[in-house]
C-alpha cells in the first residue's frame, strides 16, 4: 500500500521539468516543500556550478538522465566531459575515478545501488580510503560515491542490503546517510566539498518524498557539518537513534509512544563516520533509554556499535539494556509478505522502546 | 649489438696523457656531453595495430653516462637492500628490481616530471626515478621518518607527488585503473601529458585492467599501459597464467608494441613513441621483455620455478647495465676505469644514504593518528584500548 503512495509521488515528480529549486510547491507562505530527488539534484548542479573540477561518473548518469532522475538535465548544462556514462564495470570505472582524484579533480560517482559497489570495494578501500595515511598526507583523495543503499520495494535479495556498517567500519572513509531534504542538500554538499573520499548512502524509497525546506537551505552556499547528528524530536524518556529511511520509521513510532506517555527523543544519526558519539551519548544521559534502528543485518553493525559506545561512556547511566531493531538476520525475501518481515516496522520499534520503560507492549 | 665505431682499446685515446689520466678524467667527470649519437636497438620492435618505430634510436653521451650511473645506483641499492632485510632491518614485503632497471631509467628519459608514473609493489627503483632520494627509499623501508611516507607507508607505498609519481599499490592491478584515471584527469585539465601504468605480466590477466582499457579508448584518454612482463607473477611463470603471453596484443584494438626491456634505450624509443601516440590517439600498451634476478619478494628465492642457468644466463647475455657498459666503451665515451670508479661512488652513495637512514628515529608514537583523512574535523580516534589509547584527528 505504501508502495503504491510511493509509486504516485514518484510519478509526480517524475513529471516536472527542469532540475534544482523551480519544483518547490509551497503550501503556505512559510514552508516550502522539496523533494529528496530535487534536494540531491540541486546540490550536485550547485557544486558543478562552483567548481569546474567536479564532474559525474556512473551508470545511465548522463543521458538516461540518471538511473533514478537524480542527476536529471545535468548533461545538457554542463555536458559529456563533466557527465560521464559509464561501461557497466564498477571495478574499472571506480579505479578511474579514484585515480582522477589521486591527480585532483572531484569525481562524484554513482553506484546505480549500492550492492553493485561491492565489485569496485577494493578501490573504495584499498585506493581510496587508505592512501592519504599510506602516503603521509601527499596524495588526498577527494571524492564521493553515492547511491542508493538498502532495501527497496521487492527487489530481492542481491539488490536489497545496507552497506552502512561496513564503510563505516574502514578509517579513512566518511560515511553519509541523509534522511530529509535539507540533510540531501546540505550532506552532499559538504560531501563533494570535502577532501576525503565520502561514501554518501541515500535510499530509494525517498527519492519521492518531500520535506520542507527553508531559504537557509535553498541558499547555494547551504552546507551541513560532517559528523555531527540532528535531534529531530526532543524527548526525555527514550532515546530512538536511526538512520535514513528509518529516521521517519521512528518519528512515527514517537508519535504512537506519545499517546501511551512516552515521551521519546528521535536522533537522525546523519553520519556513520564520524559517528556523533558525544550527541548520541548526551541523549542517554538524558533519557537513560536507548533504542536503535537500522535496517541493515543486525550483526556486527551500526546499533552495535552505538551500544557499545553507550556501554563504553555511559553505562551509569543506562536503566535498561539497549535494545536493537534491524533487518532480519536473513537475505531479503521477495513475498511482500516475507518482505514485511524482514524489515523492521513501526510497530517494531515502539514495542523495543516500551521494553525499555518496563511497560507491557501488548 | 650495433658498433659504429672501431673497437679499439678505450684507453686508445687517453694512452698518450697514462700519467695524468686519472686527474684529467677527473676533472673531465665523465658527465658527457650533447653530441648527438645514434644507436640501433638489440631487437626491432613487434607492433600490434600501429606501425613500430624506427630502431635507431638518438641519444648522447651525457644521456648514456647518465643510464649507466642511474642504473648502477639502482642496482646498489636493490641488493643492499637485501642485506637490510636479511638484517631484519626492513619487515615486511620487499620486492626488487634488480634487472629491470632499464625501463626506469629508459622511461625516464623519454619524458617529463609533468608525464605521471604509476606501478605496483615493486616501485623503489621508479620511485629514484622520478627524483627520489636514496635516504628516502631506505628510511622509509626501515619505517624512518625521513622516508617518504614518514615511515607509515613501507616498501610498496612510495609516493612523489610533486614529481607525479603516484605510487606504489599493493593489490595487483589496481593502479590499472587507477593509471587511467589519472590520464583522464590530465585529459580533463587540458594538460597535454601522459600517463605511464606499469604492471606485470601477473597482473596482465586481471578483469579490471580490460575495464579500464575499455574507458581508456572510448574516451580517448592519453594513458599507457605498460606490461612490465618479467615472465614470472611471483612463482607461476606466464604460460601457466596466460593463454595468450602476446600482452601487447591484449588490447585488440588497442595498439602495442613489443620492446627489450633490458635496453634503455628501445625503452626510451618505445616511451616517446607512446607518449605521441596516447595524445593524439588515446591508449597504447607496451610489453616490456624483462626480466628480474631475485625472486618475487624477500621471501621468495627466485630458483624453485626457475632454473639458476636461466638467471644467469639473463645475466650474461643481457644485462641493463653491462649493455650500456658496452656501448659507453665501445663509444669511447669513458673508460672502464671511470666506469667503475662511477660504481664506487654509487656504492658509497648507498652506505651513505644507509647510514644517515639508521640514524632517522622512528615516527613519534602521535603519528599513528595523523593523515587518516586530509580534514580531521576534530574527530576522536582510538587505540587498542580505548580507555587508555584516544586522539583527536588533526
Amino acid at each position: 500500500m505504501l508502495g503504491i503512495v510511493r509509486q504516485k509521488m514518484l510519478e509526480q515528480s517524475l513529471k516536472k521539468i527542469p532540475p534544482a529549486v523551480s519544483v518547490l510547491r509551497s503550501y503556505s507562505s512559510a514552508a516550502k516543500q522539496m523533494t529528496i530527488r530535487d534536494a540531491l539534484n540541486s546540490a550536485l548542479d550547485e557544486e558543478m556550478s562552483a567548481d569546474s573540477k567536479v564532474f559525474l561518473m556512473g551508470e545511465e548518469v548522463g543521458e538516461y538522465q540518471g538511473a533514478y532522475k537524480i542527476t536529471k538535465g545535468l548533461l545538457d548544462k554542463y555536458g559529456p566531459e563533466r557527465v560521464l556514462d559509464t561501461p557497466i564495470t564498477e571495478a574499472g570505472f571506480t579505479g578511474v575515478a579514484v585515480g582522477a582524484a589521486y591527480y585532483g579533480v572531484k569525481p562524484v560517482v554513482e553506484f546505480m545501488t549500492f550492492n553493485f559497489s561491492m565489485q569496485a570495494i577494493d578501490h573504495i578501500i584499498n585506493s581510496a580510503a587508505k592512501t592519504n595515511y599510506m602516503s603521509s598526507g601527499q596524495i588526498s583523495v577527494p571524492i564521493v560515491f553515492r547511491g542508493p543503499n538498502g532495501a527497496a520495494a521487492g527487489v530481492g535479495a542481491q539488490h536489497s542490503q545496507c552497506y552502512a556498517a561496513w564503510y563505516a567500519s574502514c578509517p579513512g572513509l566518511k560515511v553519509l546517510a541523509p534522511y530529509s531534504s535539507e540533510d540531501a542538500r546540505g550532506l552532499l554538499k559538504a560531501a563533494i566539498r570535502d577532501p576525503d573520499p565520502v561514501v554518501f548512502l541515500e535510499n530509494e524509497l525517498l527519492y519521492g518524498e518531500s520535506f520542507p525546506v527553508s531559504d537557509e537551505v535553498l541558499d547555494s552556499s547551504f552546507c551541513l557539518p560532517i559528523g555531527k547528528a540532528k535531534i529531530e524530536r526532543k524527548g526525555k524518556d527514550v532515546t530512538i537513534a536511526a538512520y535514513s529511511k528509518m529516521v521517519g520509521y521512528a518519528l512515527k513510532a514517537a508519535e504512537t509512544l506519545e499517546k501511551d506517555g512516552i515521551d521519546a527523543e528521535v536522533i537522525n544519526l546523519r553520519s556513520m563516520r564520524p559517528l556523533d558519539r558525544s550527541m548520541i551519548n548526551a541523549s542517554v544521559r538524558k533519557t537513560s533509554r536507548l533504542v536503535t534502528v537500522e535496517e541493515a543485518f543486525p550483526q556486527h553493525g551500526v546499533g552495535a556499535e552505538i551500544c557499545a559506545s553507550i556501554v563504553e561512556e555511559s553505562f551509569a547511566y543506562l536503566d535498561a539494556p539497549v535494545e536493537r531493531i534491524a533487518g532480519a538476520d536473513v537475505p531479503m525475501p521477495y513475498a511482500a509478505n516475507l518482505e514485511r518481515m524482514a524489515v523492521p516496522q513501526v510497530e517494531d520499534i515502539v514495542r523495543a522502546a516500551k521494553r525499555t520503560c518496563y511497560r507491557s507492549v501488548s | 649489438m650495433a658498433l659504429s665505431h672501431l673497437a679499439a682499446s678505450a684507453s686508445r685515446s687517453s694512452s698518450l696523457l697514462k700519467p695524468l689520466s686519472s686527474a684529467l678524467s677527473l676533472r673531465r667527470s665523465i658527465s658527457g656531453d650533447n653530441s648527438p649519437l645514434t644507436v640501433e636497438t638489440s631487437v626491432p620492435f613487434t607492433s600490434h595495430q600501429c606501425e613500430a618505430p624506427s630502431r635507431s634510436v638518438e641519444t648522447n653521451p651525457k644521456e648514456l653516462l647518465t643510464f649507466f650511473r642511474d642504473m648502477a645506483l639502482m642496482r646498489r641499492m636493490e641488493i643492499a637492500a637485501d642485506s637490510l632485510y636479511k638484517a631484519k632491518l626492513i619487515r615486511g614485503f620487499c620486492h626488487l628490481y634488480d634487472g629491470q632497471e632499464a625501463v626506469a631509467v629508459g622511461m625516464e628519459a623519454a619524458i617529463t616530471k609533468k608525464d605521471c608514473i604509476i606501478t605496483a609493489y615493486r616501485d623503489h627503483c621508479t620511485f629514484v626515478s622520478r627524483g627520489g632520494t636514496l635516504l628516502e627509499v631506505f628510511a622509509e623501508l626501515m619505517g624512518r621518518q625521513a622516508g617518504c611516507s614518514k615511515g607509515k607507508g613501507g616498501s610498496m607505498h612510495f609516493y612523489k607527488k610533486d614529481s607525479n609519481f603516484y605510487g606504489g599499490h599493493g593489490i595487483v592491478g589496481a593502479q590499472v585503473p587507477l593509471g587511467c584515471g589519472l590520464a583522464f584527469a590530465q585529459k580533463y585539465s587540458k594538460d597535454e601529458t601522459v600517463t605511464f601504468a606499469l604492471y606485470g605480466d601477473g597482473a596482465a590477466n586481471q578483469g579490471q585492467l580490460f575495464e579500464a582499457l575499455n574507458i581508456s579508448a572510448l574516451w580517448d584518454l592519453p594513458a599507457i599501459l605498460v606490461c612490465e612482463n618479467n615472465h614470472y607473477g611471483m612463482g607461476t611463470a606466464e604460460w601457466r597464467a596466460a593463454k595468450s603471453p602476446a600482452y601487447y596484443k591484449r588490447g585488440d584494438y588497442v595498439p602495442g608494441l613489443k620492446v627489450d626491456g633490458m635496453d634503455a634505450l628501445a625503452v626510451k624509443q618505445a616511451c616517446k613513441f607512446a607518449k605521441e601516440h596516447a595524445l593524439k590517439n588515446g591508449p597504447i600498451i607496451l610489453e616490456m621483455d624483462t626480466y628480474r634476478y631475485h625472486g618475487h619478494s624477500m621471501s621468495d628465492p627466485g630458483s624453485t620455478y626457475r632454473t639458476r642457468d636461466e638467471i644467469s644466463g639473463v645475466r650474461q647475455e643481457r644485462d641493463p647495465i653491462e649493455r650500456i657498459r658496452k656501448l659507453i666503451l665501445s663509444h669511447d665515451l669513458a673508460t672502464e676505469k671511470e666506469l667503475k670508479d662511477v660504481e664506487k661512488e654509487v656504492r658509497k652513495e648507498v652506505d651513505d644514504a644507509i647510514a644517515q637512514a639508521k640514524e632517522s628515529p622512528m615516527p613519534e608514537p602521535s603519528e599513528l593518528f595523523t593523515n587518516v583523512y586530509a580534514k580531521g574535523l576534530g574527530v576522536e580516534s582510538f587505540g587498542a584500548d580505548r580507555k587508555e589509547v584516544r586522539a583527536t584527528l588533526p
